[in-house]
């Protein structure tokens, strides 16, 4: 009985440092100092603006120009400034670089497996597979590449879908059904099939994730535009603040130069956050691949952190796929064993999951194995004529199938079947089970109760998406008492009995309609209008290509459970922009007490020369005002490189209530904003104040 | 468009009439029959002369007489100088003379003021002149901050009791009463905390000086 | 410091508490349009109020509409008042009603105070009693402390109605609101409120100035005038102008130490009540108690604050000699510009009740303050009058900081930010920052101005020595920014040199740059919490789950101080450090 959930398949993770990836990030670092690349993210387009008037002013100093705007600061301290701006922008490029840089890996592994096949049409042409469209017709033979992504139309074979699922063990892909959807670049190991191409050129399933994992069809979602409008908001006041400190210090007798101004400015504004925000969203894509998940669209990720009711199929996502043995019921007469040993000589040599079931349940009642051989078993296998299944052993028939297929078969021996049989037949059905009538010759002598038997550690799952605050819908094609009896065991929130794919369309629109957000998975062609009206539709691999079609993520693995990890991953892609938000914010208390007591030292000082009362401010006791202006400029610069791990791992999300949760980054994020920065600060001006010599 | 301008105009009109003269003139009719010793000033009668306001502060300094037998005058202000008979009211800073009250006016007085600190000085050396010689273990460390500070209105007709205290010294002597009575007067004009917690205790000095003279000069 | 005083501030806020609750759930019984206690007297002149303006109350109005009947509305107030100004010795106003024979004052003055009356900022560049005939100060500055009141109340109670709309894009009727405003909220209270302070010894009255001959024989001159039907909503309204020039200090304003507390709790009563208000219109009360929690907080830390800096004393005092300890009989403390009757406690408290809101009305000195206590109000003023704030104003600003702080937050608890399950996105962020972007641009923005030029310069008093001097400019512009007209009272644009203000002329680069700074600080934002307000009216609610974030918790309260402190005060840091700062760290005399 060790029918497991499908394991999710981890991606091998690619490391940060892999050397390739690392130099090319550099290199694109650079790169993308271009402005006209910058200009999209209005926080770092302001740093290099800064940067570039710091430079030309250290420039005008390094030929024995006066600094632009006035102040009387050394030539030095003007270049140290342009240079930690510079690395601002460039540590921010990075940060971009990398995760782009380890999407791209991704996509060159994927490319690699491109290669240029011909397709052989129907027809016995042939036609590079690069022109294949919608509606071309091929065949495929073991050891060939298919072609395109596309429907199987005449056929079963074994698939290797190594490729893209990562998954080594092939699948089978047969014509007709939810198992008929083929993927181009995956190979065939066995049987010819037919297929119809279901896409147009440069389309394809594998082009598509290529273009994904790279990043390079990324588009902004609405939520990092609207932390992005906020950014530009704050970074709007900071330049206020610092445009009009000018004519204050002028007022109180302090020259501010324009070098100072702009590190203060560029201390102020949420470099860290604006640094590292499209990073952000490129790695929450990347760590949707890596759990085998493809998004189509960088929204279906962030909505997935906002899901609300969950729908899960119960056959195959709550339940194992198939009914297990669960109780022998004997007819009157008849002992339990009798009718055990009967039901387990007769799933004897059935390899299904319920033959094998009856097997164990058996050994329960102390009923040794027998072993086929030794008992010159002959097999009767399950057709769908006969509707049983059995062996013959010395001479007596033993058969165990549907109850009125042996009933039938009891009176063509010439028995009767006791009339308790129906009554017990008719229990089970109603208990949502399925009931095997057993019999030996004539002799009917009870019913095994199939079950349905709920996933371990569901009860678990479901109590964490509860804690996230997600409800989990249980969709069935049971009557009410069967689905409501496994709701209640499986300890779903709620179910819907008797689904039909118009009923589940329509509870869909109604939770909608209440103004929730909800998901599912599915595989069939008939779920394709649910998938498409659900917010994140999650498709099997394994579905119809309608339902890959229709959703707006797949699943490489197949995994019906891989939602929670969808969903966790959304909900981490919005933490980590909100926490590194707070604590970009948060850290400006500290650069506010490391700039301004420096810039108003000599602020209304008893005597000229000496210390005003503001001094007073330097709380972080730094060593000499440039020091602590540049040092508080390259903890800004640092803090972001130190970040790119935390911004592409993501924060981790934990189910302990929104309140908590918040409890707990703000702790960490704001008040450790506040206060990492005081340290770090002084750190880095232990080490400049030493190197400067004060 | 055109509606909101109709509106407009025939509210503001409207809304002026009701606000701006129906409702201040039936408030002013109220008061006038339910409180009109308030809604007038509490204005305070000696000898049916209007002496001023019960709570207007006001000067207890006299004009200096000067040698044509005229007040003296200093930049078109009389020049004054302390009643020793009568409580001195805090430092006024109104402009035309002090408790000038058709001029109410902040003094303005910065904390790091030079200027502060030297109307500071000058307001304790004047208290301390008039009050140390009856008073004569009194030092700057004593003198209360209210008799040097000017106040809000400049128009206070406050002290604090122990501004009074100190100033009791010089009254009962002047006035040849025993400290005691003197400090009995000032109990009775203290005006208490409002709810019993709000604010600080006062002594309101115009009564204080009035009920003085009532004692000693047999006022009315 | 003392036990009383400690009392004072403290046994205020309970008192306070306990009175805004009930009147919290009575407007928003008023503003839903549901029968109230004093429904059988007013519901007649309301339906009267409504013929008479040809207003049709079951229009409604999107924001667009609701915007622009507000702005037209207030453009004929400013008119009027302009007008009523100018004119105030015309042929056509009753000696009576100008006994001093006033002449009016110039344009850029009367400019300055037209625009600082209609915005509820109450700023004053002229001296009540010296400059102001009767009839000015009730049918045109009077008129205004209510109706500009009214004007902010409002666009809260419409903000409010976007936030809850489930359906559709209406706001309410701007008409309607206002009516209702006047007369359920405004009228009541007020008429009660001028009877309890004439009880207390607020003049109301007609006489022309009097003169006393004192004891000492001199002679005192006295202004008279119709003070307390003024006074009542000048508090109330969080107006602040005062009819007398040193305002609430003044004995006819503020008689007793129970018409100070009287005051300061008609100022808090509104913006405290609207709160609860909000709760109860959300349909959630927990949420009113948040963010009044969150006010209660900040003001309570100000009061604190004020308290000790003001019982300190001040470097000046104690250069000269001064013990300012406690002592029998005397408080001891900064009593410069302060009075006796209220006091250390009752001063500072009272600075920070106007400060917080956008009163202005003033029972002390704040010019006077230590620098410490002087950095309170301008800290209150910082965080753009979001703790309790201006009537109404306080409210729509705070809900824009709430809508910023959910924002952080909800990503924080990883959801897409969700309001009263209203999803932020975009939009509602663009127009929340700018709206809470105008403030700071206006003030500091004026200030730079003002500090940097010859013409900005000439405002400043002659003891505005040093970092005074910058205190007074950057407080004059923070305050006319924020609509709150209290004032380091140093600063002039106004210069009298002659009674009844002939000869009198104004400093027109003060009057006409704080002129603008009031407005452009008063509509913009007005326009943009609408705006926000039309935005969210017609967005789905998703309900609540265990995975939304609240804002009815003390986590969220905590939230919300924080990025009110970070986003908001934080922007005035530096020049809160050349003004009040300096002065409150050194000794030095300058």
């Amino acid at each position: 009985m060790s029918a497991q959930m499908p394991a999710t398949h981890e991606r091998q993770a690619i490391s940060l440092f892999q050397r390739d990836i690392v130099k090319r990030a550099l290199i694109d670092s650079f790169k993308k100092l271009d402005p006209r690349v910058q200009i999209h993210n209005p926080v770092m387009f302001v740093v290099e603006i800064g940067s570039l008037i710091t430079t030309v002013t250290w420039l005008i100093q390094a030929f024995g120009g006066k600094p632009l705007g006035g102040g009387n600061e050394p030539a030095w301290y003007t270049f140290l400034i342009s240079v930690w701006l510079w690395l601002t922008v460039v540590f921010a490029n990075m940060a971009e670089a990398f995760a782009e840089g380890r999407g791209r890996a991704q996509a060159d592994t994927l490319r690699a497996m491109r290669k240029e096949t011909v397709a052989r049409m129907r027809d016995g042409s042939t036609k590079a597979a690069a022109e294949l469209t919608r509606g071309d017709v091929v065949v495929v033979t073991p050891g060939e590449l298919i072609p395109g992504d596309g429907t199987v139309i005449e056929g079963i074979a074994t698939v290797d879908e190594s490729a893209i699922t990562g998954e080594s063990a092939p699948v089978i892909r047969e014509s007709g059904g939810d198992r008929s959807a083929v993927t181009g670049g995956t190979r065939v190991t066995s049987d010819e099939i037919v297929v119809e191409i279901t896409q147009e050129p440069g389309q394809s399933f594998l082009e598509r994730m290529i273009a994904l994992v790279e990043g390079a069809e990324r588009r902004k979602t609405p939520n990092e535009i609207a932390l992005n409008i906020l950014l530009a908001a704050l970074t709007l006041i900071f330049m206020i603040v610092v445009a009009t400190l000018r004519p204050f210090g002028l007022f109180s007798g302090t020259s501010i130069s324009e070098t100072t101004l702009i590190a203060l400015l560029v201390a102020l504004i949420p470099t860290t956050i604006g640094a590292l925000l499209s990073a952000i969203g490129i790695a929450g894509m990347d760590r949707l691949v890596r759990r085998n998940v493809l998004a189509l669209s960088g929204r279906a990720v962030e909505a997935s952190g906002d899901i609300d009711v969950l729908l899960l199929d119960k056959t195959g996502t709550i339940t194992i796929g198939n009914r297990l043995a669960s109780e022998f019921v004997p007819m009157p007469g008849v002992p339990e064993s009798e009718l055990a040993e009967v039901a387990q000589l007769s799933s004897l040599a059935d390899e299904t999951p319920e033959g094998r079931s009856i097997v164990v349940l058996a050994k329960q009642y102390g009923i040794r194995e027998h072993d086929m051989a030794t008992l010159h078993a002959e097999f009767v296998p399950f057709t769908a004529q006969t509707r049983m299944s059995g062996v013959n052993i010395d001479g007596q028939q033993l058969r165990k199938g549907a109850g009125d297929a042996i009933i039938e078969l009891v009176r063509g021996e010439g028995g009767s079947p006791p009339p308790e049989l129906q009554a017990v037949l008719d229990r089970i059905g109603n208990e949502g089970g399925t009931p095997l009538a057993v019999s030996r010759d004539s002799q009917v002598l009870g019913v095994v109760y199939l079950k349905d038997t709920i996933k371990e550690g569901m009860k678990a799952r479901f109590d964490q998406l509860r804690a996230m605050g997600i409800k989990t819908v249980m969709v069935t094609g049971d009557n009410r008492l069967t689905a409501a009896k496994i709701a209640e065991e499986s300890g779903v929130d709620d179910f819907l009995a008797e689904a039909t794919p118009e009923r589940k369309l329509a509870l869909i629109r109604e939770q909608q309609q209440d103004g929730r957000l909800v998901a599912m998975t599915g595989d069939g062609t008939n779920d394709a209008p649910a998938l498409a009206q659900a917010d994140v539709g999650v498709a099997m691999n394994t579905g119809t290509q309608a339902a890959r079609e229709a959703g707006n993520m797949v699943d490489l693995d197949s995994n019906p459970t891989k939602l929670i990890e969808i969903v966790e991953v959304g909900k981490q892609l919005l933490i980590t922009r909100g926490a590194l938000t707070t604590f970009s914010i948060a850290n400006d208390v500290a650069k506010y007490f490391a700039i301004l007591p420096a810039v108003f030292i000599g602020t209304y000082a008893a005597s000229p020369g000496g210390k005003g009362p503001l001094h007073v401010l330097n709380i972080m006791g730094l060593g000499t005002p440039r020091s602590a202006i540049v040092s508080a400029i390259i903890f800004n610069a640092i803090v972001i490189p130190l970040l790119i791990p935390l911004s592409l791992r993501g924060v981790r999300y934990r189910p302990i209530g929104a309140s908590a949760l918040l409890r707990r980054n703000l702790l960490i994020y704001g008040l450790g904003g506040i206060i990492a920065p005081f340290i770090g600060i002084k750190l880095i001006d232990l080490i400049v104040h030493n190197l400067l010599g004060g | 468009m055109r509606r909101d301008i109709v509106t407009s105009v025939i509210g503001i009109v409207v809304l002026t009439v009701l606000i701006g003269l129906v409702y201040p003139l039936v408030i002013t009719g109220v008061s006038q029959v339910a409180f009109p010793g308030n809604a007038n000033g509490q204005k305070v009668y000696v000898n049916g002369k209007l002496v001023g306001s019960k709570i207007i502060g006001q000067s207890f300094k006299s004009p200096v007489i000067g040698k044509n037998g005229k007040p003296e005058e200093k930049e078109e202000e009389l020049v004054t100088e302390a009643d020793p008979s009568y409580f001195q009211s805090r430092p006024s800073a109104t402009e035309g003379g002090a408790y000038n009250a058709a001029a109410s006016t902040f003094s303005n007085r910065g904390p790091n003021d030079k200027a502060t600190k030297e109307a500071d000085e000058e307001n304790i050396k004047e208290y301390l002149e008039l009050n140390k010689p009856y008073d004569t273990g009194l030092t700057t460390a004593q003198v209360p901050v209210d008799a040097v500070n000017t106040s809000g209105s400049n128009l206070d007709p406050e002290i604090s009791q122990a501004n009074a205290w100190v100033q009791a010294h010089r009254i009962a002597a002047k006035r040849q009463l025993s400290l005691a009575v003197v400090d009995g007067l000032i109990s009775k004009y203290t005006d208490s905390r409002g709810l019993g917690f709000s604010g600080e205790k006062g002594v309101n000095v115009l009564e204080l000086n009035l009920a003085l003279d009532r004692l000693t000069k047999g006022t009315p | 410091m003392t036990f009383a005083g400690w009392l004072t501030i403290f046994l205020f806020a309970a008192i306070l508490t306990a009175l805004a609750m009930p009147l919290g759930s009575y407007m928003a019984k008023v503003y839903t349009g549901r029968r109230v206690f004093l429904s059988p007297i007013f519901s007649g002149p309301e339906r009267f109020l409504y013929v008479i303006l040809r207003v049709d109350p079951k229009r409604e109005q999107d924001w667009k509409s609701y915007a622009k009947s507000l702005l037209i509305f207030s453009l004929a107030g400013w008119l009027l008042l302009y007008v009523i100004l100018r004119t105030q010795n015309a042929f056509f106003v009753p000696h009576g009603l100008n006994p001093l024979g006033y002449h009016s004052a110039p344009w850029n003055v009367t400019f300055n105070t037209t625009s600082s009356f209609l915005t509820n900022t109450n700023w004053q560049y002229y001296g009540g009693e010296t400059t102001m005939s009767y009839l000015s100060q009730m049918i045109g500055l009077t008129v205004q402390n209510w109706l500009s009141g009214g004007v902010g109340i409002v666009v809260a109670v419409a903000l409010i109605r976007g936030i809850i709309g489930r359906s559709g894009k209406s706001l309410g009727n701007f008409w309607q609101d206002l009516v209702r405003t006047v007369l359920y909220v405004l009228t009541p209270i007020s008429v009660i409120g001028a009877l309890v302070l004439v009880s207390q010894g607020v003049i109301q009255n007609f006489t022309t100035y009097l003169t006393a001959h004192t004891v000492t024989g001199l002679t005192q001159s006295i202004a008279m005038g119709p003070v307390a039907s003024q006074e009542v909503i000048k508090m109330l309204n969080t107006n602040g102008g005062g009819f007398f020039n040193v305002n609430s200090a003044h004995p006819f304003e503020n008689p007793t130490a129970f018409t100070n507390l009287f005051e300061m709790l008609l100022v808090l009563i509104i913006p405290a009540a609207l709160v609860f208000t909000y709760g109860r219109m959300t349909g959630n009360r927990r949420q009113g108690y948040a963010i009044y929690s969150a006010m209660m907080l900040m003001f309570l830390g100000a009061a604190i604050v004020a308290y000790i800096a003001e019982a300190h004393g001040s470097p000046a005092q104690h250069a000269a000699g001064l013990h300012t300890h406690v002592i029998s009989g005397s408080t001891g403390g900064n009593m410069e510009g302060k009075e006796q009757r209220f006091g250390i406690a009752g001063s500072a408290l009272f600075d920070v009740v106007t400060t917080v809101t956008s009163c202005g009305a003033v029972n002390s000195a704040i010019e006077s303050f230590t620098g410490i206590g002087g950095a309170v109000p301008m800290a209150n003023l910082s965080a753009s009058e979001v703790i309790f704030g201006g009537v109404g104003t306080g409210l729509y600003s705070m809900l824009l900081y709430v809508l910023l702080a959910v924002f952080i937050g909800g990503l924080m608890v990883g959801r897409t930010p969700e309001w009263l399950g209203k999803k932020l996105e975009a939009r509602e962020i663009k127009l929340a920052g700018l709206g809470i972007l105008i403030t700071p641009l206006a003030a500091l923005f004026c200030t730079a101005m003002a500090t940097a030029s010859h013409a900005g310069r000439a405002s400043i008093s002659e003891l505005g020595k040093g970092p005074q001097g910058f205190s007074e400019t950057f407080y004059a512009y923070l305050s006319q920014a924020n609509n709150n007209g209290s004032a380091f009272a140093g600063y002039t644009g106004f210069i009298q040199p002659n009674a009844g203000n002939v000869g009198s002329h104004g400093v027109t680069f003060a009057d006409l740059l704080g002129g603008f700074d009031m407005l452009f600080a008063r509509y913009a934002p007005i326009l943009f919490a609408l705006a926000v307000a039309g935005a969210l009216a017609g967005k789905r609610v998703t309900p609540a789950g265990l995975g939304t974030m609240r804002t009815d918790n003390p986590t969220f309260v905590v939230l919300l101080i924080g990025v009110i402190i970070l986003v908001g005060a934080l922007t005035f840091f530096p020049a809160l450090l050349l003004g009040p700062v300096v002065q409150g760290l050194t000794g030095h005399l300058y």
